[in-house]
């Protein structure tokens, strides 16, 4: 199955990879030394210290707000934790870390089964970091057309712009059932005398084309 | 007047409280951990709970432009339940969190055996994990209580400057500031500190390490207490630089002690390749209203 490439694959600005451009000196040393715990878990049976862990659940303090993502699907991309780890990471998470191991699902290819347990649960929430997270290219690639459906309209329904579905195109193109849900949801919010998200017109469209 | 709540249990509040917060100055909170009125009966529960501190409460905080922050911990009243002690064992993978600020609250409320045994290790769990301890001073028996805690604290692995003792009033402040640590009144009808005593505990002891708070929660309190302490301060001659200290500046030294505070209010918690997700805010132009259940 090919899978859009990930957002955070090639800095642009360093020679190091999985450094996210921008951060600042003391930051990229703790990462880069973070990588280097991660990615030798990733060749060990085990973690045992589950140092790795530790350093997924401190980046943000250590990396900042606005790089805490990136850095921490850096660290799951080099650690390839399987499926049972990456299930608890994302269960025993914060909503940051919930929100790096669902941008990461596109990059680690779990085992749909759990991996679609991850993004469901993520579309069950009302966090809309989440649900913005949850629409990347694993669920474009995986994600049962019923559920994507839901998803894209839980989108119209929380404000998340419609930019953050991945596949976006290629999925709702010539979606009749996509069409149909979308014009009652427009029905809806015109008979309650409410303006109809311009989002909502945009997949509308694309439902429209052959 | 720029106002930092460093104990409010919001959780228990609806978007109405956060709206009116923020329209009185109120730009951060921390939100201790506990007892939720009905008691829990298993260490998940509290697991759920801690979830929620991390995940949905600051979402909503971060709404209205509030920066939440959060203190975990068994509480004083359900260290005495061993249906609820096993939460200890879980306390260590949360305390790591990044939104974390103190282990808390912890301390006394009927000065068991059981409340002594979850007070001392979890003094040495913030001390193992760089964090600072929000420590509750009991309702009842208080003096002795206090006595009680300051022993407890004095014994322990941490800084008396890590620790921020609660529940302050007339009775107890004297012991707890001569004790080294923080000073926290909670500012709450009835049972705690009003407004005036308030403003005579700061004139008497000056402003020098004490906050603040409303304690507000599922009982009859306000929210909108540190903001009316505030105004009470300035009607009483005391200047806005006064107030800034006892409602910010003290507040933010003593939870910065942690490494983990974050005050830039992260619309970056839900941003898509740089561009913040409007969230369903109220009045944001073309965004339905958030979906409530
Ligand atoms: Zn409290």
């Amino acid at each position: 199955m090919t899978t859009v490439p990930a957002r955070h694959d090639t800095p642009a600005d360093t020679g190091a990879p999985g450094l996210p451009p921008g951060l600042d000196g003391p930051a990229r040393a703790w990462l880069a030394d973070a990588l280097t715990e991660a990615a030798r878990a990733a060749q060990a049976e085990a973690d045992p210290g589950g140092t790795w862990q530790i350093r997924f659940a401190e980046a943000g303090r250590r990396c900042g707000p606005g790089h805490a993502d990136a850095a921490r699907v850096e660290l799951l991309a080099a650690a390839r934790p399987g499926v049972a780890d990456l299930t608890a990471l994302y269960r025993q998470g914060t909503a940051a870390e919930r929100r790096a191991v669902l941008l990461a699902l596109g990059r680690l290819e779990p085992a749909a089964a759990e991996g679609l347990a991850l993004v469901e649960d993520a579309l069950r929430t009302n966090d809309t970091s989440l649900v913005a997270a949850a629409l990347g290219p694993y669920a474009a690639a995986h994600l049962p057309a019923h559920a994507w459906r839901h998803g894209v309209l839980k989108c119209l329904f929380t404000g998340v712009p419609v930019a953050a579905v991945a596949g976006l195109s290629a999925r709702a193109r010539g979606d009749g059932e996509l069409g149909r849900m979308l014009r009652a949801y427009a029905a809806e919010r015109t008979a309650a005398g409410r303006p109809v998200p311009h989002d909502l017109t945009r997949v509308l469209a694309l439902t429209e084309e052959p | 007047m720029r106002i930092f709540d460093p104990h409010i249990h919001m959780t228990s509040r609806t978007t109405d409280d956060y709206e009116a917060m923020h329209a009185a100055g109120v730009r951060a909170v921390v939100e201790p951990s506990f007892w939720l009125g009905q008691p829990r009966t298993s260490p998940q529960s509290f697991t759920d709970y801690f979830d929620a501190l991390l995940g949905w409460e600051p979402f909503r905080a971060a709404q209205y432009g509030i920066a939440h922050h959060c203190t975990l911990a068994l509480n004083p009243k359900e260290a005495n339940d061993p249906r609820c002690t096993p939460v200890l064992a879980e306390l260590p993978r949360y305390l790591l969190k990044d939104q974390v600020v103190a282990v808390g609250e912890i301390g006394y409320d009927s000065m068991t055996p059981a409340e002594d045994a979850a007070l001392e290790a979890q003094l040495q769990l913030a001390a193992d994990h760089g964090l600072p301890a929000l420590v509750h001073t009991p309702h009842r028996d208080k003096l002795q209580g206090l006595r009680r805690t300051v022993q407890m604290v004095r014994a322990c692995a941490l800084d008396p400057e890590r620790v921020l003792l609660d529940h302050l009033n007339e009775t107890t402040v004297r012991e707890a500031k001569d004790s080294g640590a923080w000073l926290g009144f909670s500012v709450y009808p009835d049972t705690k500190m009003d407004e005036a005593r308030m403003v005579e505990v700061l004139r008497a002891y000056g402003p020098e390490k004490v906050l603040v708070n409303s304690a507000a929660d599922w009982g009859r309190s306000d929210p909108l207490k540190t903001a009316k302490v505030g105004e009470a301060m300035l009607r009483s001659g005391f200047g806005e630089d006064d107030v800034d200290l006892v409602l910010w500046r003290n507040p933010v030294a003593f939870y910065a002690q942690s490494g983990r505070l974050r005050l830039d209010t992260p619309a970056a918690g839900a941003t898509f390749e740089g561009n913040s997700i409007l969230r369903g805010t109220p009045g944001a132009p073309d965004v339905p209203a958030p979906v409530g259940s």
